[in-house]
């Protein structure tokens, strides 16, 4: 038993968290609010170059054939930096997707260039009415019922959403199966999309516990320096509580998370389970903190020029995407009360 | 990362479910009433004599020597089953730790074998009626006494569990009344039958005589009596106060066969057909009950794997306290919702629902979030000492 990353894995992590510590400070943030696109290539190729992009796709095709297990501290520190770009969708769901069920003209076609950076991905699953980032994605991965597809950027046609979190890029989109490749079908592509919705919420599960813990540092900074009635608010009782109420809830979700992600690189034969309790204990956790984060900083935490409402508005968004708390409670008391 | 248990660990766990399925008694009457408490007396006799009393501890003191995995298994094996709440706790899982860290070797030989064989039952005597919350504030004196040896104790503690039924107490005592708040105070073991000591049961809110408060008279304690260091009480008071927060008095195994109890509950509650809607609008409440309890397992396993690492929980075992506190509110209060009308029905009435035990639990769960330091306490400490926020 040793529940815990290896000092390998901690070391990667240190070094993406450095890398996004630089290249993705508040004010990247808030440029992909502004930007008409949002996103910067070079970041992207960056993380290829790191291993971080093809961190799933095996090694054959280029990538680091790594697990769950391995991802998923890179994704807490994605979410830490609120770095918008679609690491769920290419790393986390397409290219284990892809790996795991397409037949390998489909696959070979894809991998590599996933592996080093030429392609982003992104998917679309029954029941997800928008999809992410499509507006810089070349590959699309979408289910219709028991069939999964592949659909090259160019056929796909989309049109913008307008999300909360200025920093997204949502769209709702159409395309014909004239263009798309048949990746798999029947029974195998439903468990094929049901481990790929796993694996999403799971990846968005990690992303908010990153968020979480950022919000609540944020907070606990601002609470030692502000002061009124001539001492740090954070001195005070109520302010205090609500600060614990915070760091309960992620200290309590934050292994929940790990169990789905060990689950999940070890096929676990709860592993539906282990991934609906991740994503409802990270998704409740975020917005206790967000609420909590935002109460503790009083009117400036209520504007848009303090940087908090960055955090905020991505864990709402990510709070209620792949799934949301009550959605996976509802999942939970299936697997356990129906059985 | 590896979630799974070695062959030997698999190995000690078959032998444990085993003797615990061939043994635990069913049904014994609450252990914080004086028969209860006799009948307790001697389930723990037989566990001991099994050497499965205090697995953790040394073979030479009466244990296996288990690993902190074992130990954790041991406990999911006894709640598993259905075993009783230990009325040896307090001994074991708070006293003995602080022997262990602190005690001469002479203590050790003569307190911990008796401990683990319920020979010698022990009661924490921490507050008094002055002194709660600030602990710190407590009043009762010990005097020095060179001449026979020892110490003089004169005050009252209170709120000592199953205080009425144990032979020794350990608590904190004022043993110099001029220096600042935390120090001046001195740990010490205390026999009941002492002369000069008297205890009083008082009735708890669930009924039984689970409380006592200890009136001190005089009482002579002797040298070898002292744990610690003489005026540095509070610095071991402190160790036991920690095992108390933290998983050894609460381990999940506890909470996990009580939420699955609550599943089953759930599941016999809609098969009986009544109240269907009732029923159906609890399950999303169960689930969240249910999976409270395995965050507390998941996050049990992390604590542990850096404990046999030599990480030390430090202040995050106020997390672990407030966590498994308010779990075992939401499950016994999510279990009284699915009884409905039957959930008022206490132990001696014929149609409560599984002997009336969600009820007794939902009682003793509300007492959680109050001792071993309030949880409003432990809120102050996670700011404090986690978070890192000021004082003052
Ligand atoms: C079932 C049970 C078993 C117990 N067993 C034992 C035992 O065996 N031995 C023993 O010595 N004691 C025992 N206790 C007593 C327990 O340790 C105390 O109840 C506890 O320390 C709180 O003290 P108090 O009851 O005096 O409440 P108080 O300290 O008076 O607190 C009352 C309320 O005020 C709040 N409060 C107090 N100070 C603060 C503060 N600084 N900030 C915020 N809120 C505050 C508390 O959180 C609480 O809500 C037991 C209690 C219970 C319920």
């Amino acid at each position: 038993m040793q529940f815990a990353f290896t000092e390998d894995q901690l070391l990667f992590r240190d070094t993406v968290a450095e890398f996004f510590a630089n290249e993705c400070p508040p004010e990247k943030v808030r440029w992909s609010w502004d930007d008409a696109v949002g996103r910067d290539a070079s970041t992207w190729a960056a993380l290829a170059e790191m291993g971080v992009i093809g961190l799933t796709v095996p090694e054959a095709f280029g990538g680091m054939g790594m697990n769950e297990i391995d991802l998923l501290p890179i994704l807490t520190e994605a979410g830490r930096y609120a770095y918008p770009a679609p690491l769920v969708e290419t790393v986390a769901v397409v290219a284990p997707l892809l790996t795991e069920s397409a037949p390998a003209a489909i696959a070979e076609k894809w991998l590599p260039g996933i592996a080093d950076g030429s392609v982003i991905a992104t998917v679309q699953l029954d029941d997800q009415p928008f999809v992410n980032d499509m507006h810089i994605a070349n590959l699309l991965i979408a289910q219709r019922g028991d069939q999964l597809f592949a659909i090259p950027a160019e056929h796909v046609r989309s049109t913008p959403q307008v999300s909360v979190d200025g920093a997204r890029r949502l769209f709702s989109i159409e395309w014909d199966e004239a263009d798309a490749e048949l990746v798999v079908s029947g029974e195998a592509a439903l468990q094929a999309a049901n481990r790929a919705f796993d694996r999403g919420a799971a990846a968005t599960a990690a992303q908010l516990i990153g968020l979480s813990e950022q919000m609540i540092a944020m907070t606990v900074a601002y609470v030692v320096d502000r002061k009124q009635f001539g001492v740090p608010i954070g001195s005070f009782q109520a302010v205090k509580h609500h600060l614990a109420d915070a760091e309960l809830k992620v200290s309590f979700a934050r292994p929940a998370v790990w169990a789905a992600a060990y689950g999940l690189a070890n096929g676990s034969a709860d592993v539906d389970r282990e991934v609906s309790m991740a994503k409802c204990f990270a998704s409740d956790a975020a917005e206790v903190v967000a609420r909590k984060a935002l109460q503790n900083h009083g009117a400036i935490g209520y504007t848009t020029e303090h940087d908090l409402h960055f955090w905020l508005k991505r864990s709402w968004a990510l709070a209620s995407s792949w799934g949301d708390a009550a959605w996976h409670r509802r999942r939970v008391a299936h697997l356990l009360l129906d059985a | 990362m590896d979630l799974t248990f070695t062959p030997a660990e698999e190995a000690f766990r078959a032998e444990a479910r085993e003797w615990l399925e061939a043994n635990v008694p069913v049904g014994l009457p609450s252990g914080d009433t004086a028969e209860g408490f006799a009948l307790h007396v001697e389930w723990e006799k037989k566990l001991f004599e099994a050497r499965w009393s205090v697995v953790s501890w040394p073979e030479e003191f009466g244990g296996r020597g288990a690993s902190l995995w074992e130990w954790l298994i041991f406990e999911e094996e006894y709640y598993r089953v259905g075993g009783p709440q230990r009325v040896t706790q307090n001994g074991i899982f708070l006293l003995a730790p602080t022997i262990f860290e602190f005690g001469t070797d002479e203590q050790k030989e003569r307190f911990l074998p008796r401990m683990a064989a319920a020979d010698d039952l022990w009661c924490q005597g921490w507050s008094e009626p002055d002194a709660g919350s600030d602990l710190a504030g407590i009043k009762s004196r010990a005097a020095r006494d060179d001449e026979r040896g020892g110490w003089v104790i004169n005050g009252q503690k209170t709120w000592t569990t199953r205080g009425a039924f144990c032979n020794w107490v350990f608590g904190l005592f004022r043993t110099d009344p001029e220096a600042a708040r935390h120090s001046g105070m001195t740990y010490l073991l205390v026999p009941l039958d002492a002369p000069g000591v008297t205890v009083r049961g008082v009735e708890r809110l669930d009924g039984d005589e689970g409380f006592a408060e200890v009136f001190f008279d005089d009482v002579f304690v002797s040298d070898d009596l002292v744990l610690g260091g003489v005026n540095e009480g509070w610095g071991v008071a402190m160790a036991t106060a920690s095992s108390e927060r933290g998983l050894t008095l609460r381990s999940p195994g506890r909470f996990c066969a009580a939420a699955d109890r609550l599943v089953d509950l759930w599941k016999r509650q809609a098969a009986a057909g009544e109240y269907p809607e009732r029923i159906d609008s609890l399950r999303s409440d169960v689930a969240q009950s249910w999976m409270e309890a395995e965050a507390y397992r998941l996050a049990t396993l992390v604590d542990v794997t850096g404990l046999v690492k030599g990480v030390s929980q430090g202040a995050r075992s106020s997390l672990t306290k407030i966590y498994w506190s308010e779990l075992d509110v939401k499950l016994n209060e999510t279990a009284l919702r699915l009884l409905g009308p039957a959930a008022e029905l206490i132990e001696t009435s014929p149609d409560a629902v599984d002997g009336g035990a969600w009820m007794k639990g939902f009682e003793f769960a509300l007492s959680g979030p109050i001792y071993a330091g309030t949880n409003e306490i432990q809120r102050n400490v996670v700011a404090e000492r986690v978070l890192g926020l000021p004082r003052k």
